[in-house]
């Protein structure tokens, strides 16, 4: 080969995402299959399911995924690090907690009270951040341990009394519609103003590439400059205060302040976020597979209830879907490498994506 | 590894909604059959949705075959959902289903006496009747509630019950849950009256509270009968109580001779009443209520029941009549080993 057939800009990458032409990254990824499932299976049940094309189907479906839609943002972001939170629902029923007792019998407004649930959910936040980050123990212990921690100080500070005395206007405003009439409650404007900013954090900044880095490895992200420990601790306080959050909003949107609000939607949330395209083992995820995995679940729940599914049919049907979305990669990966041996009998050299790529995988799952 | 995962991911996608589309299509094969029942939402016999506070509780189970029994006696269709878990805003979905669907009627236990009724009210828009059973939502989120007992039939049963058991005469005590327990010093409150009017021959030496713990309950129970040597029986107005009572008698000299009764359920009765140690309890008939809240659900769909008051049939259980929105079912049930076999709860 001459020198001018291969000039500098066309020698091998270092890394192999570019071996492929653009197209192929942005629509061959876990991301676009979660979309195009949302849309399929929206599209289908549009069309088959009784009621389902009624007005009220997307008003409810926005109304009931929203405090998961809000809590998988920054979930979102703790995983892709490698990290998980399992404090998140008892944060917001410690949140639904503080905001019912300092409304009702500290009688502060609605905006004060949940300024301070916030605060405390920062706090909450800010203690798991500091173990799992500075003290550096395991976040799946840490969260365990502060899901049990939050839930019983909520469910201690109230009993088993519920707080339902709220002013009109704020438990309308949880269920109000941006114009009235149309499918989209007012919640999903911070909802989406949340999204821009976590987006923006996440995929344009050095703050969320450190992200990636340290899901990657997180040793290496620290020798590149990452400040890993401040990092994960920031994503923890994010974590504690989208959670209080979603704790104020499900008070009002129940009018109703308990302990055992929103038990076992930590659960709900992870499941998205995982099924939404994010690796549990950290590294790679994106929020749009996320948005678009918590609205498949909504919608797949919605269809289903429809159809006269009883609630355990409805969690086998998610529930198989979310280990089908995990072990589907790796699943692929391993038959493509036991037909990678087989055509390796043939003469045609591999091409050195295929050769390197189950073996990177391989390595990646024993970390 | 990234090129890689990025191809893997093209076929991930296609299993992904192989998948997808095959669950979508189970549930349309699940869904093709109740599909054409529930358009029965449209005919005359209607929809009756039950929606307890969560399946495989066998107290709702048995109530909702009744109901399913009764509905599928009047000629309406009858269709049970709910959540897994009793917690106050999982039976909103179901509800807001129901209104999607357009039932005709949604028979609620219900999780949150507040955190449904704007759904619940939603529903109602829709021109879905509500009926609340067994758990109460406030007033104004719902048409009529079937109330199982009212304070006073249930403290009379209780009364009644001991001082046939005692022969009218003699000391008792009562085992009581906590010493704040509203319902539970309403009920004391009531067969005190009930004891000094009808049965000046009975005394009231102790009341005492074991705090719906069963270990204290048994505790409080050895307790008393120390304390009371002559005592001829025990009042128990909490399932707790009863049953730990029931187990510290079942064991002790004074089983045969000192009565016990109160309020239990037969599953946590059963070897109690079949040793000989308790010989009748009372609490109501859930099935009987499961009957009442369908056949009252039906009252409000043809118009009997309007405005909260009106008279229906219901079924063997004969007429009812709603005022001020609720129907009571009447006299507590009792238990005792002639009967406890008929149930599971």
């Amino acid at each position: 080969m001459t020198q001018l057939a291969t000039p500098p800009t066309e020698t091998p990458r270092s890394y192999a995402a570019h071996a492929q032409p653009l197209w192929r990254r942005a629509l061959l990824t876990p991301e676009v299959a979660v979309i195009v499932a949302l849309v399929l299976v929206f599209t289908w049940s549009t069309a088959n399911v009784q009621a389902f094309d009624g007005p009220l189907t997307l008003y409810y479906l926005f109304l009931d995924t929203a405090p998961i839609l809000l809590i998988a943002l920054p979930m979102t972001l703790v995983i892709v690090t490698g990290e998980i939170d399992l404090s998140v629902a008892s944060v917001v029923g410690l949140s639904s907690v503080l905001v019912g007792l300092l409304h009702q019998d500290a009688g502060l407004s609605i905006p004060v009270a949940a300024l301070v649930a916030v605060l405390v959910g920062v706090v909450c936040g800010a203690l798991n951040g500091f173990l799992v980050g500075y003290v550096g123990l395991p976040s799946l212990a840490v969260t365990i341990g502060t899901l049990a921690l939050y839930r019983g100080i909520a469910v201690g500070l109230l009993g088993t009394e519920a707080v339902t005395d709220f002013p009109e206007r704020w438990t309308d405003l949880a269920k109000q519609r941006i114009v009235d009439g149309s499918s989209y409650p007012v919640v999903l404007i911070p909802f989406v103003l949340l999204l821009i900013a976590f987006a923006w954090l996440l995929h344009f900044t050095p703050f969320g590439r450190g992200i990636y880095e340290i899901g990657l490895n997180d040793e290496a992200a620290h020798f590149s400059g990452v400040d890993v420990e401040r990092t994960k601790f920031w994503l923890f306080v994010m974590t504690g205060a989208v959670s209080a959050l979603a704790g104020v909003y499900y008070t009002l949107r129940y009018g109703s302040a308990r302990g055992d609000n929103a038990t076992g939607l930590e659960l709900q949330v992870i499941a998205a976020v995982l099924l939404g395209g994010v690796s549990i083992f950290g590294g790679r995820g994106a929020l749009h597979g996320v948005v678009a995995g918590v609205l498949l679940i909504g919608v797949i729940s919605s269809a289903m209830r429809l159809e006269n599914q009883t609630v355990n049919v409805i969690n086998i049907v998610i529930g198989s879907l979310l280990i089908l979305s995990v072990i589907a990669p790796s699943l692929l990966v391993r038959l493509r490498s036991l037909a990678g041996r087989t055509r390796s009998a043939t003469p045609a050299p591999p091409r050195n994506d295929t050769g390197e790529a189950p073996v990177d995988h391989e390595e990646r799952l024993q970390r | 590894m990234k090129l890689h995962n990025r191809r893997v991911a093209a076929l991930a996608a296609l299993v992904l909604s192989a998948g997808l589309s095959l669950s979508a299509c189970g549930g349309d094969d699940g869904g093709s059959g109740s599909d054409n029942s529930s358009g029965g939402g449209d005919s005359a016999s209607g929809t009756y949705v039950f929606l307890p506070k969560n399946l495989g509780n066998p107290y709702f189970d048995t109530s909702d075959n009744a109901g399913k029994a009764a509905v599928e006696a009047f000629g309406g269709t009858y269709q049970e959902v709910g959540p897994d878990q009793a917690s106050p805003d999982a039976q909103v979905p179901f509800i807001n289903t129901a209104a999607q669907q357009g039932a005709s009627a949604l028979v609620v236990s219900a999780n949150d006496p507040e955190a449904i009724c704007d759904a619940l009210n939603e529903a109602r828009d829709a021109d879905v009747k509500v009926v609340t059973f067994d758990s109460d939502t406030n007033a104004d989120c719902r048409d009529l509630f079937i109330n199982q007992a009212t304070a006073e039939g249930i403290a009379k049963v209780q009364v009644d019950m001991i001082a046939e058991q005692i022969g009218d005469e003699g000391d008792i005590a009562i085992l009581s849950a906590a010493a704040n327990a509203t319902n539970q010093n309403a009920w004391i409150d009531l067969m005190k009256e009930d004891l000094a009017a009808n049965h000046p021959n009975i005394t009231l030496v102790d009341t005492v509270y074991g705090d719906d713990d069963d270990q204290k309950s048994f505790d409080q129970t050895a307790a008393l009968l120390q304390a009371n040597p002559d005592l001829k029986g025990i009042i128990s107005p909490t399932t707790v109580g009863i049953a730990a009572a029931a187990r510290y008698l079942s064991t002790s000299d004074a089983k045969g001779k000192v009565a016990l009764t109160g309020l239990g359920t037969p599953n946590q009765m059963r070897e109690y009443v079949e040793d000989g140690t308790v010989t009748e309890f009372a609490l109501w008939n859930p099935a009987d209520l499961g009957t009442l809240a369908a056949y009252a659900a039906k009252a409000l769909v043809d118009g009997d029941v309007t405005d909260g008051s009106g008279s229906f049939e219901a079924g063997d259980l004969g007429e009812f009549t709603a005022e001020d929105g609720v129907v009571l079912l009447g006299e507590p049930f009792k238990f005792n080993a002639d009967n406890i076999g008929d149930f599971d709860f």
